[in-house]
């Protein structure tokens, strides 16, 4: 399974993580490190480990600002926003193709949300 | 009739494990004009080598073909073993059934097939060989050494300590090279002018020696033994011959906003100049692009002082053409440009320096006469934060693919330096692997960590900001504490990748010899030829060929000498005679050949020839040099008559071994 | 129109390498114990540029099935400029092959530097895939040659 997803990250980013040499500059560049529970350096090394599963439950891909520093600082081209970018995909994926639950949508309302909004959401994050 | 001789080697198991050895020296017993077909444990073994020395002369062999490694292995060995049985050496021909056969196929049968076939066209081959008598060229006694680092300063001593003239051709005004703005010498912390500056004295002083200073390599002709070279002498617009190197005409010198190129531009210099005070040689050179003089017309102040006349600012460049048996390439290396390197803001900061900059700083004849203080402000520095691999080991345009190899351990050694001398400054190195593999060269590291306690920090920067206060914020990971780092410092140091020297890449095309992509010299095998470049009398010193420390550029300065050494040392050299040859018959003077040629080693000549009605005719015909023929064949395959053949490599060979191969 | 004979075809390969660069290349992947098919049979020539078209005409008229030429990469001729003549001549012989109806990939222009023992036993693979597929020669060939 773990083999499988990890491919699919690795094909949908474009990225070869073997080519990292740890040498840690995309966190060191990150604007929002502190924010994250993994960090990109980590986002690299566990994907080429195949340890997915964790980074896909946390909270640090949702963290990422895709300012794209990382990509442009990473002296081996390993590109690791795009990384975190593709395991995020995964996540989203995984939640199959009703990404809004009709049940769940009573628990996200909010009075000043307008109708159109719930409207486009429905739209673009249900089939 | 032809008397050929087989001989099938096992190489140990190497061969016979996968390839029937019997079945090919029984098979190629059978092919036309093979007398004896044998097989041997190991052919070039003594008694092996015997065995082919024996049957040359027990059947008078005309030609022996030797199924074994490859030819680039012991084609020698072979050709030796015939010649001392009195067979001509190029009547040797090798087949080879171990890298291209046994050594990639499994499979027994088809790889016995495969050895056979191999066999049947050098046997095919070896019926067309003819006779070859190497030639000779005599070896002009003198060698040339490009560069006058310290890599060409030591090749030169030992060629002269040896007894042949050298000439150093160095394009800056002085030699000594990186070395002599290099302040301390890594893991002795001995200094390094102390152990460059008597070797330059030297150098200058041996009667054997010639330096030509300020001067550049224009054109190289020729080939192994006997090359000749234009080098250009740049118009310093000062006589050599005169200028005692007083230094009176660079103290009266108005212009004196120069960025001094010697100290990285820290500081100024005049535009009259001596380098620096050990300069070799110690003469002045004017900078026609600040010198009023040259520039206005206004001003010659330094021929006024001059007490020997030797300012001369209508000097030219000058051109002289030298015959060398040796060329030595010492052309060195220079720290990469960091202008792309946007994050550590070098461009924007004065208090950003690259490490030979530091080397400056600290120096006692740098710009602040040994203290090291801030470049932008002159104050102490008391955190200073060192980035290493800054260029090195990049995947990208901006950088080297390499690791640059003498980072890890100068770094090592300016920390422990600074530590040293201001106790009071906290020193952080970010790095991504110490490599020390030197003698001497872990413990020196250790050194720095455990006695001068400097915070080696396992990660990489990533921001360099200057701030309004003067001074730096540093944005750095630790990967070990898996933590982002901030840290307010005075100074940054970034270990500056270095590359070849810009010069290298036309120099080669001038020699013709082999660059890597990283336009680094290729040598001539990566193991056991370290010091020779794949071109014939040219070799290698110093970091033109790959990143080296001081101890390796000398050393290899010495072994690139001793190579130099044993090619003047004769007084002649065999040549290659698998050369192009022309059948004056045949050929139309066309001038298609000598079009194609590389190494200009096709003439015409008119000739008298016989006509079939007895009547004569004069002809242009073409004619090879044998001494300049490399032997590469283009000629052959231009020449629309085939008049133009290669020994050792003819169309018939070919054809023949085509023909083996193929039925 | 299918051929039967197809099945159990093994083509014969004659590969040109330069002395210098691809000669040693082979000489690396048999180092290396790279694997590559027993059908491509190697002659050495001190460059590229010795290797006459008409070898490669010679080899198809004999009954090779392919021929692939190997060089130095352009700009590391031993020879300096060996290569580069190799790469016009190759080009211009393409376009007689066209002219005579012979499959391009039948002949192939490969750079390999010493180094590329990986890249040598790789194309070689590649390259008698290719043949294969395409079948015997049978166009050139001079059955007058062929061996009873």
């Amino acid at each position: 399974m773990s083999d499988k997803l990890k491919e699919q990250i690795l094909r949908s980013s474009g990225s070869n993580v073997l080519k990292c040499m740890r040498c840690g500059k995309c966190s060191a560049t990150c604007p929002s490190y502190d924010e994250m529970e993994y960090h990109p350096h980590q986002f690299v090394y566990m994907v080429e480990k195949g340890d997915i599963e964790k980074l896909m439950s946390s909270d640090s891909l949702y963290k990422c600002l895709t300012c794209f520093a990382c990509v442009d600082r990473c002296p081996r081209g390993v590109e690791p926003a795009k990384v975190v970018e593709a395991v995020r995909l995964a996540a989203v994926r995984r939640q199959g193709n009703n990404h809004l639950v009709p049940t769940d949508i009573p628990g996200m309302l909010d009075d000043d949300l307008p109708q159109q909004a719930i409207v486009t959401a429905f739209r673009k994050y249900t089939k | 009739m032809q008397r050929i001789g087989v001989f099938v080697c096992h190489c140990g198991t190497n061969i016979a494990a996968t390839v029937d050895v019997k079945a090919v020296a029984e098979a190629l017993g059978h092919e036309p004009g093979v007398v004896i077909s044998r097989e041997y444990q190991y052919m070039c073994s003594e008694s092996g080598q015997n065995l082919v020395k024996d049957a040359i002369r027990e059947h008078n062999l005309t030609g022996v073909v030797i199924c074994s490694c490859s030819p680039r292995m012991h084609e020698n060995t072979f050709r030796k073993a015939a010649a001392a049985a009195g067979l001509n050496p190029y009547l040797v021909e090798i087949a080879n059934i171990r890298e291209q056969c046994s050594w990639i196929h499994k499979d027994i049968a088809s790889a016995t097939e495969k050895a056979v076939i191999l066999g049947k066209a050098a046997v095919a081959k070896v019926h067309l060989n003819a006779p070859l008598i190497a030639g000779e060229s005599p070896v002009v006694k003198r060698a040339l050494v490009i560069g006058g680092g310290i890599a060409g300063i030591q090749t030169a001593l030992d060629i002269a300590e040896a007894g042949f003239d050298v000439d150093i051709v160095e394009k800056q005004p002085t030699i000594g090279g990186k070395m002599a703005q290099i302040d301390k010498t890594f893991p002795t912390l001995d200094c390094a002018a102390c152990i460059l500056t008597p070797k330059m004295v030297e150098a200058s002083q041996n009667e054997k020696i010639h330096i030509y200073s300020f001067s550049e390599v224009t054109d190289v002709k020729g080939f192994v033994g006997n090359f000749t070279v234009t080098i250009k002498r740049k118009a310093r617009y000062v006589d050599e011959t005169k200028c005692t190197g007083c230094g009176l005409c660079t103290e009266k010198c108005p212009m004196k906003k120069v960025p001094n190129e010697f100290n990285m531009g820290l500081d100024n210099r005049t535009a009259i100049y001596i380098p620096f005070a050990q300069a070799v040689p110690k003469v002045a050179t004017i900078d026609p692009n600040y010198c009023m003089m040259m520039k206005t017309g206004k001003c010659g102040v330094c021929s006024k002082v001059c007490s020997v006349g030797a300012i001369d600012y209508k000097q030219e460049d000058k051109f002289i053409e030298e015959k060398y048996g040796a060329i030595v390439v010492a052309t060195g290396f220079n720290p990469i440009n960091l202008d792309k390197y946007d994050e550590f803001a070098y461009n924007q900061c004065a208090d950003v320096v690259t490490s030979l900059e530091l080397e400056r700083l600290m120096n006692a004849a740098g710009p602040n006469g040994g203290t090291l203080l801030r470049p932008s402000d002159k104050t102490h520095p008391h955190t200073i934060v060192f980035v290493q691999c800054v260029g090195s080991r990049c995947d990208d345009e901006k950088g080297k693919p390499y690791c640059s190899k003498i980072c890890c351990m100068y770094t090592a050694k300016h920390a422990m330096l600074i530590r040293e001398k201001y106790p009071d400054t906290e020193v952080y190195v970010f790095y991504i692997d110490v490599r020390t593999p030197g003698k001497n060269f872990d413990e020196f590291y250790r050194r720095a960590v455990e006695q001068y306690n400097v915070h080696y920090i396992k990660g990489m920067v990533g921001k360099v900001t200057p701030k309004s206060d003067g001074k730096i914020d540093v944005q750095a990971s630790d990967l070990i504490a898996n933590e982002q780092l901030h840290i307010n410092a005075d100074m940054v140091v970034l270990a500056a990748a270095i590359e070849p020297d810009k010069t290298a890449r036309p120099l080669a095309t001038m020699l013709t010899t082999q660059m890597d992509t990283n336009d680094f010299f290729t040598e001539a095998h990566p193991k056991l030829r370290p010091v020779e470049s794949a071109t014939a009398g040219i070799f290698l010193s110093g970091a033109c060929q790959g990143p080296k420390d001081i101890p390796e550029t000398v050393a290899q300065g010495s072994a690139a000498a001793a190579k130099a050494i044993g090619l003047l040392c004769k007084n002649s050299i065999t040549c290659n005679p698998c050369v192009a040859h022309s059948n004056e018959l045949m050929c139309n003077g066309c001038s298609a050949c000598e079009k194609v040629c590389p190494y200009g080693a096709i003439t015409y000549q008119d000739k008298e020839f016989r006509m079939p009605d007895r009547t004569t005719a004069i002809r242009r015909v073409a004619s090879v040099n044998p001494a300049v023929c490399q032997g590469c064949g283009a000629c052959t395959v231009a020449c629309p008559s085939g008049a133009m053949d290669l020994n050792g490599f003819s169309n018939s060979q070919i054809m023949a071994e085509v023909d083996a191969i193929c039925k | 129109m299918q051929v039967n004979e197809n099945t159990n075809f093994e083509p014969v390969i004659v590969a040109f390498c330069c002395n210098w660069c691809s000669y040693a290349g082979a000489d690396l992947s048999g180092t290396n114990r790279l694997n590559y098919p027993t059908n491509v049979k190697i002659i050495r020539v001190p460059c590229s540029c010795r290797v006459n078209p008409m070898f490669i005409l010679r080899a198809f008229q004999r009954g090779a099935d392919g021929v692939i030429l190997c060089g130095c990469h352009p700009g590391d001729c031993h020879y300096t400029s060996g290569n580069y003549f190799t790469r016009r001549r190759i080009t211009l012989l393409y376009s007689m092959l066209d002219f005579l109806g012979i499959e391009r990939d039948r002949t192939r222009l490969e750079w390999v530097s010493a180094a590329e023992g990986a890249k040598f036993a790789a194309t070689m693979q590649e390259f008698t895939d290719a043949v294969r597929k395409l079948g015997p020669n049978r166009r050139l060939e001079d059955l007058r040659c062929r061996k009873q």
